[in-house]
C-alpha cells in the first residue's frame, strides 16, 4: 500500500511525536508514505471562517499535489480531515467554481480534479479500517495490549457533520477506534467524552470553557477506569494532554491520564518501545502505560 | 408491525412513589410499523401502559418543533425519527450485531427537566433567543407599501429562517455543556437571520453587541453538533461563522474574546510560512502586529502570561522549541518556490472572496445550473491533468 501523505502542521510542531510514531507504525505495517512536502496548512477551519475561497484554493492545491503522484491521500489529524473535507465538498459541488480555483493553481501547473481515478483523502484511522483492513492489522500485532484499558477520543472533525464525512457510505466511522483498540488486544472503556469536543478551538478565546471541556472528559475517562485515552487528532491531544494540568485546575480535581496518539497505540502493539514512539514527550505521564506494556513483553 | 422496546429516561418530581421522584429508566414494549415514528411509539406507551408518561408534541409532522428529545443519544425530533431506523441505529451503536437493541429516549440536554421528556425551554432556549433581539429593527419609517428587496439577499437568510425553534441544537451544544451562559446555536442562527436581512437598520449594533459578549459568537467551539442535530438544515454553526466573518472582517469589530485577532493571526501565519507556526500564532493572537506588541491590551497580556506554564512544561519534555516568541522559534519552510504560490493564492482569493452556499445550490449532486456555461472548459482542464 502506497499513499500520498499530508502530515499536517501540529504533528511537526507541538506534537512531533505524532509524525515520528506514524512513520514507524506505517513502515512496520508496510504502508509506504510519499510526503507532500510542498503542501500547505489546511487552515483548520479558521481560514475558511475568514475567506472560504482562500481555504478552498489552499486545499485544492494540496489535493492537486497528491493527485500528481497518482496516489490517494492520507492525513493524521481529525482537524485536517474535517477542514479538507469541507473544502472538497464545495470544490466538488460546482464546476465553474472548480474551474475558477484551478485557474489560480495553473501558475504552478496544478489542477484539482473531481473523482480522479477513485482519489480519496482519509485519515490514518479510516485507512487502517477501510483500506488496510482489521484482519491484516491483527496479523501484524506482536504484543497484544492485554489488560490495557483504553478510552477512545475521536475529535469532532472526523465525526460531524455526517453527510460531509462520508457516513452514508461508511456508517461505522464513529466506531472505528473501538474496533482498532479491540484488534490491538486492548479493552475499550466506555465513557461520556468519546465523541464530545476537546475544547481546543476556543482555547485562545475562552480558556475556561475550553479547559472545562478537556478536564471533564479526562475526568470521566478516569472515573470509568481508563489507563489511557487514544486520539487520532493532535489538536485534541494539545488540549487533553498538554493543557491537562491547567484543565485539572478548572475542573477542580486531580487528573493525570496518559493520552496516546493513534499511531503510538498501534506502535505499542506492533512491538515498538514507548521511547521510540516519543511517549516521554507527553505532558501527562505515560509511565503507568509503559509499565503495563513492559509487563506484557 | 414490529415489536420495539423503548428505554425511556423518566422523572416524576410530583409522584407519590418515592423511587419515581429521582430520574430513572423504564422500558416500554410497543408494536408498530417500522415506518411510524418514535413519537408514535411513545404515545402508544402512554396510551396502553402508563398514562403519566409525559411527552410534548403537537403537529407530529416536524413542523411545530414541540417534540425535541434525545434518541440513542442524538438530539432530534421524536416525530421525525422512524422506529425502524432508530432500532437499527441502537443496534449499531451497541455493537452487539443483533437487530433488537433497545431504543433509548431521553429529555433534551442543556435544559432543566420538568417531567419525563418535557424540558423547560423557557429558562434556556427562549431566554437566549430573546437575548438577540429577534425581530426586525427597520432603518427608517416603513415604506407606504411592501419592502422591495433584492431576491439574492433574502435567499441568503433562507436557511436561518427555516428554524422551527425546537431546541435540538441547544440540547446538543458542547460549548453550552461547559458554559451555560453561551448564547448558543439557535439564538445565534436567529441573530444572523436579522443581521443578514437588508431591511434591518441595526446590523453593526447587533454585531457589536454579540462580539462584546464573552459568551457570544466566539464561545462556539466549532463542534458541528448543532449541524447534525437540526431537523431543518439550519446549520447554526455555519451562521455563527458568518456572524464572525461579518463582525471582524467586514465591520472591523474587535471582540472581547480576541477571536478575530486569533483568526487573522492564523491567516497571516499561513501566508507567511505555508504551515502553521504555533509559537508565533499564540503571540500574534494575543498581541497582533507591532502596535499589539508595544501597546498590548490587558486581556492579551493575561492570555499570554497564562500560556507560559504550559509552554514551560512543553519545553521541558521536548515538545516545544520555545516559549511563544520570547525566544524565536525555528519553523520549517516550504521548499523552493512553493511559498510564492501560496502567496499568489492569497492575492487572488482575497480579491474575489467567493462564498459558495451549498444550502442553495445543493450538495454533491448534479452540477449547479449556472455552471453549465463553463462546464466543457473545466472538464477539459481536468482531463488534461488526470
Ligand atoms: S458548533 Fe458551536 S453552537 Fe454548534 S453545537 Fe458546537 S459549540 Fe454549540
Ligand atoms: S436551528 Fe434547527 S435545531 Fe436549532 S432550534 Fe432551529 S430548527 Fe431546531
Ligand atoms: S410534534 Fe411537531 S415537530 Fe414533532
Amino acid at each position: 500500500m502506497k499513499l500520498a501523505y499530508w502530515p499536517g502542521c501540529v504533528s511537526r510542531g507541538f506534537t512531533p511525536e505524532l509524525h515520528g510514531s506514524t512513520a514507524l507504525a506505517a513502515d512496520a505495517l508496510g504502508i509506504e508514505l510519499v510526503t507532500l512536502d510542498r503542501a500547505n496548512c489546511t487552515g483548520a477551519g479558521v481560514i475558511a471562517e475568514h475567506n472560504q475561497e482562500l481555504a478552498d484554493t489552499l486545499n485544492a492545491r494540496t489535493f492537486a499535489l497528491a493527485q500528481e503522484t497518482g496516489l490517494s491521500m492520507m492525513n493524521i489529524c481529525s482537524t485536517c480531515q474535517g477542514a479538507q473535507s469541507e473544502c472538497q465538498e464545495r470544490l466538488d459541488a460546482d464546476a465553474s467554481y472548480r474551474a475558477h480555483i484551478n485557474e489560480t493553481l495553473s501558475g504552478e501547473g496544478l489542477a484539482y480534479s473531481k473523482d480522479a481515478d477513485g482519489f480519496t483523502n482519509k485519515n490514518f484511522l479510516w485507512v487502517l479500517v477501510e483500506d488496510y483492513g482489521l484482519d491484516k492489522l491483527a496479523e501484524k500485532v506482536k504484543r497484544p495490549l492485554e489488560g490495557l484499558r483504553v478510552g477512545p477520543f475521536y475529535g469532532c472533525y472526523v465525526l460531524r457533520p455526517k453527510t460531509r464525512l462520508g457516513y452514508d457510505e461508511h456508517p461505522d466511522r464513529d466506531l472505528y477506534l473501538e474496533q482498532v483498540i479491540e484488534v490491538l488486544g486492548g479493552t475499550v472503556v466506555d465513557y461520556d467524552g468519546a465523541r464530545r469536543c476537546c475544547g481546543f478551538p476556543v482555547i485562545t478565546m475562552n480558556k475556561e470553557t475550553s479547559l472545562r471541556q478537556a478536564g471533564t472528559h479526562v475526568g470521566d475517562a478516569i472515573d470509568a477506569g481508563a489507563d489511557c485515552l487514544v486520539t487520532p487528532c493532535p489538536l485534541c491531544h494539545l488540549n487533553l494532554d498538554m493543557q491537562q494540568p491547567e484543565a485539572a485546575k478548572v475542573v477542580g480535581r486531580d487528573l493525570g491520564l496518559a493520552v496516546l496518539h493513534l499511531p503510538q497505540l498501534v506502535g505499542l502493539a506492533l512491538g515498538f518501545d514507548p521511547k521510540q514512539l516519543g511517549m516521554p514527550k507527553h505532558i501527562a505521564s505515560t509511565i503507568a502505560v509503559e509499565d503495563r506494556v513492559a509487563a506484557l513483553a | 408491525m414490529s415489536a420495539y422496546t423503548l428505554k425511556v429516561r423518566r422523572y416524576q418530581p410530583e409522584s407519590e412513589e418515592d423511587d419515581k421522584r429521582g430520574a430513572y429508566w423504564e422500558k416500554f414494549d410497543v408494536e408498530l410499523d417500522p415506518t411510524l415514528s418514535v413519537l408514535d411509539g411513545l404515545l402508544q406507551a402512554k396510551n396502553d401502559a402508563d398514562g403519566t408518561l409525559a411527552v410534548r408534541c403537537s403537529c407530529r409532522a416536524a413542523i411545530c418543533g414541540s417534540c425535541g428529545v434525545k434518541i440513542n443519544g442524538q438530539s432530534t425530533l421524536a416525530c421525525k425519527t422512524q422506529l425502524g431506523e432508530a432500532a437499527e441505529e441502537a443496534a449499531r451503536k451497541a455493537r452487539t450485531g443483533d437487530g433488537d437493541a433497545e431504543i433509548t429516549v431521553e429529555p433534551m440536554g442543556n435544559m432543566p427537566v420538568i417531567k419525563d421528556l418535557v424540558t423547560d425551554m423557557e429558562s434556556t432556549h427562549w431566554k437566549k433567543f430573546r437575548r438577540v433581539t429577534p425581530w426586525l429593527l427597520p432603518a427608517g419609517p416603513p415604506p407606504e407599501r411592501e419592502y422591495i428587496v433584492p431576491a439574492e439577499s433574502m435567499v441568503d437568510v433562507t436557511q436561518s429562517v427555516a428554524c422551527i425553534q425546537c431546541g435540538a441544537c441547544v440540547s446538543s451544544c458542547l460549548s453550552m455543556e461547559a458554559d451555560p451562559e453561551f448564547v448558543g446555536p439557535a439564538a445565534l442562527a436567529k441573530a444572523y437571520r436579522f443581521v443578514g436581512d437588508p431591511r434591518d437598520g441595526q446590523t453593526t449594533e447587533r454585531l457589536f453587541d454579540l462580539a462584546n459578549d464573552p459568551h457570544g459568537m466566539y464561545d462556539c467551539t466549532h463542534c458541528f453538533s448543532c449541524i447534525d442535530a437540526c431537523p431543518k438544515d439550519v446549520a447554526p454553526m455555519n451562521q455563527i461563522m458568518r456572524l464572525r466573518r461579518l463582525a471582524g472582517d467586514d465591520h472591523g469589530i474587535r471582540d472581547v474574546n480576541n477571536g478575530h485577532s486569533h483568526e487573522m493571526a492564523f491567516v497571516k501565519n499561513i501566508r507567511k510560512k505555508g504551515t502553521l507556526d504555533e509559537s508565533l500564532l499564540f503571540q500574534e493572537s494575543y498581541a497582533p502586529g507591532v502596535k499589539g506588541k508595544l501597546l498590548p491590551r490587558v486581556s492579551a497580556i493575561r492570555g499570554l502570561l497564562d500560556s507560559i506554564p504550559t509552554a514551560i512544561r512543553g519545553i521541558r519534555t521536548g515538545k516545544m522549541r520555545s516559549i511563544p516568541k520570547l525566544i524565536p522559534g525555528v519553523h520549517h519552510k516550504l521548499p523552493g518556490d512553493a511559498q510564492d504560490h501560496v502567496k499568489h493564492i492569497y492575492e487572488r482569493a482575497e480579491e474575489s472572496k467567493i462564498q459558495l452556499n451549498l444550502y442553495i445550490i445543493g450538495e454533491g449532486g448534479e452540477e449547479d445550473a449556472s455552471a453549465e456555461a463553463t462546464e466543457p472548459e473545466s472538464v477539459e482542464e481536468e482531463s488534461a491533468t488526470a
